[in-house]
């Protein structure tokens, strides 16, 4: 049988009668910008034994109102596309799309692990694993803020709060999104009680601040409140709803309040 | 016997000649210019806008593809039947919008050969059907997998239909796979224009659930009637589609009647008027 090759060639490695791909084509140059900002603020607040997530339902581009009702806030894990059973929320902030595609792999991660280990995720695992799905597209993120919340192993409410690329830390409270910068220094000074000290004492130097307590359930929801109302006069991307979620060891409560729709 | 199997089955390079790679792309050894992605749409479609009403939705949309300032084509259809539940409405790139619809033909063919139901009575019944909630879950993805590859589809998509529990339904997509729904949707030039005055009629979904379709289909003629008189790339013939649980009822050649520029005098605040 006549060769398909020439001599030189059958001495050299298996070849293909064009060219190999070398390396990859030259870097390309691209004007479309895959982000954009969704607007819309969550806030996360943990008790003795329930967290509080929370989230406006208004949907931005620029100045434009996309609608007054797309929930930030997500059940994580438990039963079925209802999500029915599920301890864990997700609140995502930022680019709405990439927020979407984020909840539905924690989801189906968390569902995964209940098939296969036959128990609920615990948060801190949850937490982690969410870390390491932020991490994974470090080099092309998913543009969120998300605040994951639940009940630990000791029921205790537990909070986590995470920056687009994973990096994470479990606090008290934390406010997240467009009006971050708004929220944030009052949860400061009511959650954790920041520049307050007891009014009784003498006035002076050696004054004691206030040390935090745990704040009771009817507390937190009206510090939830304060906060949104004031958010939505002061920031135009903030408005239209109020969703909150309550952990507690019994399951997760959902509620929904109207804000000013201007 | 050739021993080097990635050669089986190719010409023979003794018999043929060399292989001419010159129209594979450079990363293949020939001569091709790089692989391009629509970096920003070329013949467009204006703006979609449609109203869910207590049975089903309306949406509507006009017949120009234009060409930057020029209106190129008067007679491109951008509401897209795709079954018994469901008609999407696309703006933005009309290519990447046939792109779409070969997809969705394609798409229809797979969800439907098997399962077989295109008589009229086995489609009546069909509980498999997919419902205008699942075709929109499927474009967003489409949507968000070609943004995620740099290579986005250049549109702003309406679904509107019917769900599997042949309740209204209405959401849009975009070119960056941002997904959202509400009584009232509107893109493009639309967003600006007629969606305010869509929120007057239907403020809320509760106010959804108790409009008429006469009163719906109305409210979205007079809006395509405002998009004509304000928006530069568009033109007064459109098609309009009525989705509810009769079936689809399509038309694609309506003109907008009653125009009249009356109100014009009366316009104060902008322009070269001084009073």
């Amino acid at each position: 049988m006549a060769s398909l090759f020439n001599a030189q060639s059958m001495l050299d490695q298996p070849s293909y009668s064009f060219a190999q791909p070398t390396s990859h084509s030259e870097p390309r140059q691209h004007s479309f910008y895959p982000y954009t900002d969704n607007g819309g603020s969550t806030l996360g607040i943990s008790g003795q034994d329930f967290a509080i997530l929370a989230g406006d339902t208004r949907s931005t581009s620029g100045y434009n109102i996309n609608t007054r009702y797309a929930p930030k806030l997500f059940k994580i894990g438990g039963d079925g596309p209802n999500n029915t059973g599920s301890k864990i929320v997700l609140s995502v902030v930022g680019f709405a799309a990439d927020g979407r595609a984020l909840k539905e792999r924690l989801d189906t991660v968390v569902k995964m692990y209940k098939y296969q280990h036959g128990k609920d995720i615990s948060v801190g695992a949850c937490a982690q694993r969410l870390s390491h799905i932020l991490y994974s597209k470090r080099f092309f993120p998913y543009y969120v803020t998300a605040i994951l919340g639940g009940i630990d192993e000791e029921g205790k409410g537990a909070l986590y709060s995470y920056d687009p690329v994973g990096s994470y830390e479990r606090e008290q409270c934390r406010a997240a999104g467009a009006a971050s910068s708004l929220i944030m220094p009052f949860l400061d000074n009511q959650v954790n009680l920041k520049n307050q000290y007891d009014a009784s004492q003498p006035q002076g130097f050696g004054k004691e601040p206030l040390k935090p307590q745990p704040l009771s359930r009817p507390h937190v929801e009206s510090l939830v409140n304060d906060a949104f109302t004031s958010a939505v006069e002061r920031h135009i991307e903030v408005g239209d709803g109020l969703q909150m979620m309550i952990i507690t060891k019994d399951g997760i409560e959902e509620t929904y309040a109207p804000l000013k729709k201007d | 016997m050739n021993h080097f199997p990635q050669a089986w089955g190719r010409p023979r390079d003794d018999v043929y000649g060399q292989y001419n790679p010159s129209y594979l792309p450079q990363s293949h050894g020939g001569t091709q210019q790089p692989i391009t992605h629509t970096q920003s749409p070329i013949v467009t479609g204006t703006s979609v806008i449609a109203i869910k009403f207590k049975t089903g939705v309306v949406i509507a949309a006009d017949n120009l593809a234009s060409y930057g300032s020029l209106a190129r084509f008067t007679d491109v259809h951008r509401l897209k039947h795709f079954n018994r539940k469901s008609v999407v409405g696309v703006g933005g790139d009309v290519s990447d919008m046939q792109y779409l619809d070969r997809l969705l033909k394609s798409l229809d063919v797979e969800e439907n050969y098997s399962t077989g139901s295109h008589t009229a009575e086995e489609s009546e019944t069909d509980p498999a059907m997919m419902g205008a909630n699942n075709l929109h879950t499927y474009l967003s993805k489409v949507m968000y997998k070609r943004r995620s590859d740099f290579n986005p589809l250049w549109n702003a998509l309406l679904v509107a239909g019917l769900d599997e529990k042949n309740k209204p339904f209405l959401a849009s997509a975009d070119l960056l796979g941002t997904t959202f729904s509400g009584p009232t949707m509107a893109t493009g030039f639309g967003a600006h224009l007629a969606q305010p005055i869509m929120r007057r009629i239907v403020p809320d979904e509760a106010a959804s659930q108790q409009l008429g379709r006469e009163e719906a289909v109305q409210a979205v003629r007079d809006c395509m009637k405002v998009l004509f008189y304000r928006d530069a790339r568009s033109m007064p013939e459109y098609s309009i589609a009525v989705i509810d649980e009769k079936g689809v009822e399509l038309k694609e050649k309506e003109v907008l009647e009653n125009q009249s520029w009356d109100f014009a005098d009366k316009i104060r605040g902008y322009g070269t008027q001084t009073v």
